[in-house]
């Protein structure tokens, strides 16, 4: 049985292959997601981003658990996790410590947990994550949450994959200029205030709150100057165009509001579905991996069929100062470098 | 293409809580250009087993210190089996009595490394035996 074959049959230990393969960037694992691929495009791809101890692991390890064991004896769900923690620039080693939070669904065979390293890639996702979250598309799970690297503010990568994404803050990370900055804040599907039991909640979701008057087009949803928020966020503004990220108090080592912040995320996916928006964030989203690979395909390419002695002439004329960067670009697409 | 990395899953199996040594060893194995999945004290044999066959590792620590290596190593062993993963080389840090250590051996354990081990001689060894397999 190919790779491919067994990856469909459910085989574990073919999926781990796999995703090794492809994180390895080997052929093989090409190939393998080159046929898989018409068999993705069914999971819910939810991102989770925050600073570095702001319990990312921990709420994915809950939501897990609630998905696995929805209320009111609702179907299971089969959930994979796709956790990125950086690589370390100076050695190329990782300590991926996400596992650590989520020991509560080993022995379930309906979840599948992989750690990732970034391997030098910025932005807190690997390269690899998307064909690593293609596979697990492939093999059947149903929901797939993608933990980025602790993040800080401009790693927004995971918007591009995700389809809902979760930004999780905490009490005391910082005054309310933070949270109008843009980045990390401005990407937030679902907005998390993790922590929830810890003095400065109250400041923190003031901030939060008032970060998304400023940021987000809410004008007809402020009412006697509160914005409504909360279940009509959910509900009612399913059938509108606009979303605006409801904010969740969570106590993830407690488990509480996880249900909660499982309905605000299934609100989002039925906003997107309602709205068009899953096609249209699907579209963005394949664009935005066409035209990487695209990218890197030409580079390479066109590496290939320049002279390495050309190439570095153009470098030391740049270093010698004689050549601008700009310039140094154009002597070498234009051929002017065989000098 | 990126060069192969060796993923080793780092693990406490059993009831004791020193976990310094597991530290110390991930943070070596880092700082040697692998990638540690690290997944903290009171592991069962089965939680290792599946983590191994979830990260797809090439190498498998175990840093027992409460003696109960006999009953947790064989046990370990045997998941990798029942799994497919004969290939995954299995190491062992701690207290390890020297009347055990020819029996682990026999067992299929790749390396055996007792208090004052250096860490050189452990990096060298887990990449020799996952050279072997490669």
């Amino acid at each position: 049985m190919s790779l491919h074959q067994s990856v469909l049959a459910g085989d574990r230990l073919a999926l781990a292959r796999l995703l090794t393969e492809i994180e390895n960037d080997t052929p093989l694992g090409r190939n393998t997601l080159n046929s898989l691929f018409a068999h993705t495009g069914k999971a819910h791809l939810i991102g989770v981003t925050g600073a570095p101890g702001t319990g990312k692991s921990s709420l994915v390890n809950q939501l897990a658990l609630y998905y696995r064991k929805p209320p009111n004896a609702a179907a299971p769900r089969r959930v994979a996790i796709v956790a990125v923690d950086p690589t370390s620039p100076f050695t190329g080693g990782a300590v991926l410590g996400d596992r650590i939070r989520m020991r509560e669904l080993s022995g379930d065979a309906g979840v599948f947990i992989r750690s990732m390293a970034t391997r030098g890639s910025l932005g807190g996702l690997a390269a690899a994550t998307a064909g690593v979250v293609q596979a697990l598309d492939a093999a059947g799970f149903e929901v797939i949450f993608i933990e980025t690297v602790g993040s800080g503010q401009a790693e927004v990568e995971i918007a591009k994959l995700a389809h809902s994404t979760l930004v999780v803050d905490v009490p005391g990370l910082g005054d309310d200029v933070q949270a109008i900055k843009a980045g990390i804040l401005e990407i937030a599907d679902v907005l998390v205030l993790n922590k929830a039991d810890r003095p400065g909640v109250e400041a923190a979701e003031r901030a939060l709150l008032g970060m998304l008057k400023l940021g987000h087009p809410t004008k007809r949803l402020i009412h006697h100057g509160q914005l409504m928020e909360d279940k009509l966020a959910d509900v009612e503004l399913a059938g509108l165009a606009e979303w605006v990220p409801p904010i969740r108090r969570t106590v993830a080592t407690e488990g509480k509001g996880i249900p909660e912040l499982a309905e605000a995320i299934q609100g989002h996916k039925l906003h997107l579905e309602k709205t068009g928006n899953w096609q249209r964030r699907d579209r963005a989203r394949l664009q935005t991996e066409l035209e990487d690979l695209l990218r890197s395909q030409l580079v390479a390419q066109w590496r290939r069929q320049v002279s390495e002695q050309a190439y570095q002439t153009v470098l030391d004329e740049l270093l010698q100062r004689k050549l601008s960067p700009r310039q140094a670009v154009d002597a070498l697409l234009n051929g002017r470098t065989a000098r | 293409m990126p060069e192969k990395k060796i993923r080793v899953l780092v693990a406490k199996p059993g009831l004791d809580g020193h976990d310094r040594g597991a530290k110390v060893i991930a943070r070596a194995l880092r700082d040697a250009g692998m990638e540690v999945i690290y997944t903290g004290l009171r592991q069962t044999p089965e939680m290792i087993a599946e983590a191994a066959l979830q990260e797809d590792v090439d190498a498998v620590g175990l840093s027992i210190l409460s003696g109960a290596h006999m009953a947790l190593v064989p046990r370990v062993m045997q998941l990798l089996h029942d799994n497919g993963q004969d290939r995954v080389k299995v190491f062992l840090g701690g207290i390890i009595p020297d009347e055990d250590v020819p029996k682990l051996q026999s067992l299929g354990v790749a390396g055996i490394f007792g208090p004052g081990s250096s860490t050189q001689k452990i990096i060298e060894d887990i990449r020799n035996a996952v050279r072997q397999t490669a």
